[in-house]
């Protein structure tokens, strides 16, 4: 389909995005783990966020998918804002459908949600085949829209082992194209993307390949620094790796990665799991220099936390501590505030990243923990903790939902976790939203993404 | 097409093309504001007219070419042939671009996509059956003979160089005022608002212009 005119939510610049009409649906993909009785599919959850209407709060549609076992995850856009980018524009296709990926069964999930967007309906499904026969990838991960097609990180490769990296997918049919690099370089382990679109400069995260994280968190590995701690840089133009950022072995697991949205600004954030040292977690700081060159410091350090060992999992036993697990962060669109989820101790923390050499600490909410357990105000304590974060485009509102990856949640939440997803008020002061709490019975959202782009979905072109 | 009216359309193409954000004003509002520098802007006029003209040209001289070693009829019926067929594809395919490039270019990079730009949406091609009439008016001022039966040499070549350069001129003040004003003024929150989407007009242009050219 093509339009008359652009596709409203398409937006030349983070200002612009920041200035439309706030988001009124969110979308949220949520994980059967068969705890509740029959196992059934995940499925796509349409959540009313509008607070006029009768149903705000509340699950308004769903799409299950077509087969069980799943593992949806992460999400994103067939199109979105770097459509208006200028060398490759082509502002009259839609926003019109979400590609959801099974992290375990690799199928990729083409869903409309523009026909009814309270109704999604299912548009296609790309193999697991189509996507190792073309691609040579497996386990699809983080979706990003391109100015010249769709992106995709893979973990690794059809046997489980590596490399991860990326494949593209066309814009019109979705078939797979190709895997997108032409010379990895050393890459060898992969996670999460994203690009300074201005400056013709992808950046790389690391995890693990599918064999090191699929039945859980491999404690030997851990210790031996044997998972992820490196950023990689690469050519867009060249589709070259140019550069491995090592972040320091003992910096485990460097998950999300959030770029500045201004395109000028040629820094980003990156999120590190847990260091082996401490068992802190941590935000790097990466910039790009003129000369292309990336450098990375940290500049956030989150403590552990001592607790007693009956308190924790048989995993952290030993440790006498509770890591704080940050597993997701969060960059506002206008690029002032950063938002951190810390999953283990059950805390998401505000930080103002005006400066973002310095970011200061403004704000702080527990909910959940492995060991608090703190509880929200319209229920009891709570079982997980803020996980993944998104922010609406304005900056003002801010959801979180509980669930990491199924084998992961058992280790962390040995009594397993119950799903939820909550609201926090960012305009001002940092306090949760007393009386938003969406309940998932039986089932654990991952990721929300909200109707017309967030701040971790689109791109944009020009600065304001 | 008699008289001035070729010269007035090759202008007005030029006009239309130079309108067309895709066709460069928009990659050079792109380029200033990412620098902060309206320099930035100016700088890049020149290679987008430049590729632009260059993918005109290619046409220009396959249309000279083929003028000189076949009659007139057959270079209607190839030209018509070959504008309904790009036609269809641009139906098809509206979105068919280049796809190398990326924000960061140097002046051969940048004129380099203007030629791809102007050439995946067949500028040149458009512009093609009024080169024919501009050539035909000339011969037609110049004692009545049609383009395939004068001496091709010298005349056609200047007459086709001149069309081109008007078209490019048009296309270059026009796409100048707008990058200029859109940098200075209104800045890119109108793109939303008034980048109507041609993608049908401009390939039935091509179909109509086929047709037309197929019986003149």
């Amino acid at each position: 389909m093509a339009l008359l005119k652009p596709d409203p939510t398409f937006h030349a610049s983070p200002g612009e995005a920041a200035a439309a009409p706030p988001e009124t649906l969110g979308y949220v993909v949520t994980l059967n783990t068969g705890t509740n009785g029959d196992k059934a599919p995940d499925a796509l959850c349409v959540v009313d966020l509008d607070p006029s209407s009768s149903s705000y709060g509340t699950v308004v549609g769903r799409l299950d998918m077509p087969e069980i076992g799943d593992e949806l995850h992460h999400f994103g856009w067939n199109a979105c804002s770097s459509a208006l980018c200028p060398w490759a524009a082509h502002p009259h296709v839609e926003r019109r459908y979400l590609l959801i990926p099974g992290l375990r069964s690799s199928r990729l999930h083409v869903v409309d949600v523009k026909g009814d967007p309270r109704q999604p309906k299912l548009e296609k499904v790309v193999e697991a085949d189509e996507i190792a026969r073309k691609a040579g990838y497996s386990r699809p991960h983080t979706i990003h829209c391109g100015p010249d097609g769709i992106y995709v990180s893979a973990l690794g490769a059809p046997d489980g082992d590596g490399p991860g990296g990326i494949f593209l997918l066309d814009h019109e049919n979705f078939s797979v194209k190709s895997a997108w690099e032409q010379d990895r370089g050393p890459q060898e382990l992969a996670y999460d993307f994203w690009w300074h679109i201005a400056y013709d400069t992808i950046v790389t995260s690391e995890w693990g390949t599918p064999n090191m994280v699929e039945d859980g968190l491999i404690g030997e590995l851990l210790l031996g620094n044997k998972y992820g701690h490196q950023l990689h840089v690469w050519d867009w133009k060249k589709r070259k790796h140019v550069q491995a950022v090592d972040l320091g072995a003992e910096h485990q697991m460097v998950l999300e990665l959030r770029p500045a949205h201004n395109p000028r600004n040629a820094y980003g954030f990156v999120g590190v799991v847990t260091s082996t040292a401490d068992l802190s977690a941590s935000v790097f700081l990466w910039r790009r220099a003129d000369d292309g060159t990336v450098s990375a410091k940290k500049v956030i350090s989150i403590p552990a936390e001592p607790a007693e060992a009956d308190q924790l999992p048989p995993l952290l036993q030993p440790f006498g501590a509770v890591p704080p697990l940050v597993t997701d962060i969060a960059l506002s669109v206008d690029d002032s505030a950063l938002f951190v989820s810390c999953w283990g101790t059950g805390e998401i923390k505000r930080y103002d990243v005006t400066d973002p050499d310095n970011p200061r600490e403004t704000g702080s909410v527990r909910l959940g923990g492995i060991v608090e357990r703190t509880a929200h105000p319209a229920a009891g304590a709570l079982k997980g903790g803020p996980q993944m974060v998104e922010v609406s485009r304005d900056g003002k509102r801010i959801y979180l939902t509980n669930s990491l990856y199924a084998a992961w949640d058992e280790q962390f939440y040995p009594e397993g976790i119950d799903g939820w997803m909550v609201k926090l008020d960012a305009e001002g002061d940092f306090r949760l939203d007393p009386d938003f709490f969406l309940e998932f019975h039986g089932e654990r959202p991952h990721q929300v993404r909200l109707e017309g782009g967030d701040a971790s979905s689109d791109s944009y072109c020009f600065p304001d | 097409m008699h008289g001035a009216w070729p010269w007035i359309l090759v202008a007005l193409l030029g006009a239309y093309h130079g309108l067309n954000p895709a066709m460069g004003w928009l990659f050079a509002v792109g380029l200033g504001m990412q620098d902060g520098d309206r320099r930035s802007v100016k700088r890049a006029l020149v290679p987008i007219a430049i590729g632009h003209e260059a993918s005109i040209a290619v046409v220009a001289a396959l249309v000279l070419g083929l003028g000189v070693v076949t009659d007139q009829s057959i270079l209607h019926m190839v030209a018509g042939g070959v504008l309904v067929g790009f036609g269809l594809f641009r139906f098809a395919r509206p979105r068919a671009h280049p796809r190398w490039t990326r924000m960061r270019v140097n002046r051969g990079e940048l004129t380099w996509w203007s030629f791809l730009m102007s050439s995946a949406h067949g500028a040149g091609l458009m512009v093609a059956p009024i080169l024919i009439g501009v050539g035909a008016a000339d011969a037609t001022a110049d004692g009545g003979q049609t383009l395939g039966h004068v001496d091709v040499g010298g005349l056609s070549v200047i007459t086709t160089v001149l069309a081109v350069s008007v078209h490019v001129a048009a296309m270059l003040a026009v796409m100048g005022a707008i990058s200029l004003v859109v940098y200075d003024r209104f800045g890119t929150a109108l793109l939303r608002k008034t980048w109507l989407n041609l993608d049908w007009l401009w390939a039935g242009a091509f179909i109509v212009a086929g047709v037309v050219t197929f019986f003149t």
